[in-house]
């Protein structure tokens, strides 16, 4: 094995590990505190749109172990009680896995539209799960408002994955 | 017959088991959260380790990540402060020709308290000690609200400790991990805090309840609550020192009473960590070396900064 067949090789590991590393780096840009009154309250869910995105178009790179990994991240970061974001993650996950041959190769449009009946399902998860973990119902007005910032920001962050795909990774479906 | 086992590939026979194993996976996963979920509600110490290992990896990513959001947070508050800055100006004068005032009063009172002071004999508290720290993530969320600062045990900060920011009290500190805490914010669902009416003494608690403005609760029946009264910390549980300013008072109904906290959230990239030396309620603190510094005579407020 010669360098010129180390680097192609190189090349593609590192590619298969940008949906990981994106949605990773979504998960923690989302928990940045933001100089904007009252965002942070109703911050967008950035690391579900990379998620969604991923899983849609790169399923073979994001396997069960990583997306749990991440939701546990998120869990740590967020001080959620452990387990929250993978489990609603890992629903995630099973739903678009389901529903994925409605929405791959589909007008953007459809894309899109899949986001925005998975968010909400992944917000009423999200409540359900820490109002019965804080032992208490918890007011689901601003989790409404960040439901509807990510479904309308979905555009935009779905835009910046599309070229990380072209760039290093290429089109070709698993 | 032959054409189509010719077409049976090793990878081929293989697919079930993959199939199979995909499915246990996942359900594997989903078991292995809802486990966490329950240990996590049991307050576990392996649970809260994990957590603190995690957050104390990431926080550097965090901290570089925060600072051109600062930076394009503070060139948006420049522009905006130019268009401002002859009203502010204006205020500004107004306001120091007051706090002059404010000083002789100051310096009259430190006098007359001293010498009472004299003339009782008083042990006088032990003195504060403050680090300043800066935010490194927001968790305001909708659910949970607290936030990481970029300072842990290797700072000496201790669980428990009163968290403020340009004089309004924030929190408290939940956890913490080697170089960085989390701080339980006074919104949380979570957060108890004992307080008094400044104006009237009386001893109350504001309770988080998620929302932007705390509940002002077990309040004695007969007293005379109004709109705009301060409410500052009590002292009482040894959890928070006396004297905090924890807000004012927004509404006080026959239902609810809420205070609005002096803090302004939406600049709270920064905060400063109080050490009083009080203990409180709180589990024993983190096995952490004594700092050097509490050990030294309490003269003048003792302030650090972590960039």
């Amino acid at each position: 094995m010669n360098t010129l067949t180390v680097f192609p090789l190189m090349r593609r590991w590192l590619g298969n590990l940008v949906p990981v590393a994106t949605t990773f780096l979504f998960v923690l840009i989302g928990q940045l505190p933001l100089p904007v009154p009252l965002l942070s309250d109703v911050a967008p869910a950035f690391a579900l749109i990379s998620l969604y995105y991923w899983i849609v178009f790169r399923p073979d790179l994001m396997p069960y172990a990583a997306v749990f990994g991440l939701g546990i991240v998120q869990d740590a970061v967020a001080g959620a009680p452990f387990g929250l974001y993978a489990l609603v993650y890992l629903l995630v996950q099973a739903l678009v896995l389901n529903q994925r041959r409605f929405i791959a190769g589909k007008p953007f449009w459809v894309f899109w539209s899949g986001f925005a009946m998975v968010a909400p399902v992944a917000a009423l998860a999200t409540w359900m799960l820490a109002s019965l973990l804080r032992g208490t119902l918890l007011a689901p007005g601003t989790a409404f408002v960040a439901l509807v910032m990510t479904i309308i920001l979905f555009p935009a962050i779905a835009w910046l994955l599309v070229h990380a795909q072209r760039r290093f990774i290429g089109m070709v479906e698993a | 017959m032959a054409k189509r086992s010719a077409k049976v590939t090793v990878a081929g026979l293989t697919v079930p088991f993959r199939v199979w194993a995909q499915r246990f996976a996942f359900l594997g996963f989903v078991g292995l959260s809802f486990a966490l979920m329950l240990l996590s509600k049991a307050e576990t110490a392996g649970i809260e380790r994990m957590r603190l290992a995690i957050v104390d990896t990431v926080s550097p990513i965090l901290f570089v990540l925060s600072q051109p959001v600062q930076a394009v947070g503070q060139a948006v508050d420049g522009v905006e402060n130019f268009f401002v800055v002859c009203d502010q100006n204006r205020q500004l004068r107004e306001e120091n020709a007051r706090l002059v005032q404010w000083v002789q009063e100051a310096r009259r009172l430190g006098v007359e308290n001293a010498t009472l002071r004299a003339q009782l004999e008083y042990v006088p508290d032990k003195r504060s000690q403050f680090l300043t720290a800066r935010v490194v993530a927001d968790t305001g969320g909708t659910f949970f609200h607290s936030l990481l600062i970029n300072a842990g045990s290797r700072q000496f900060i201790r669980r428990g400790q009163a968290v403020i920011w340009q004089g309004g009290l924030i929190g408290r500190i939940a956890e913490v991990g080697q170089r960085t805490s989390r701080v339980l914010l006074m919104t949380d669902i979570n957060s108890r805090i004992p307080v008094v009416v400044e104006s009237t003494g009386d001893r109350a608690i504001v309770r988080g309840d998620n929302s932007t403005r705390p509940v002002l609760q077990f309040l004695p029946d007969n007293s005379p609550i109004s709109p705009g009264d301060r409410i500052v910390t009590s002292g009482h549980g040894g959890v928070y020192p006396p004297g905090l300013a924890v807000g004012v008072v927004a509404e006080a109904s026959d239902t609810v009473i809420t205070v609005q906290p002096f803090v302004d959230w939406s600049i709270l990239n920064q905060a400063v960590i109080l050490d009083y030396g009080v203990d409180g309620i709180l589990p024993a603190p983190e096995q952490v070396p004594i700092s050097p510094s509490r050990s030294q005579p309490d003269t003048e407020p003792n302030t650090r900064v972590v960039q």
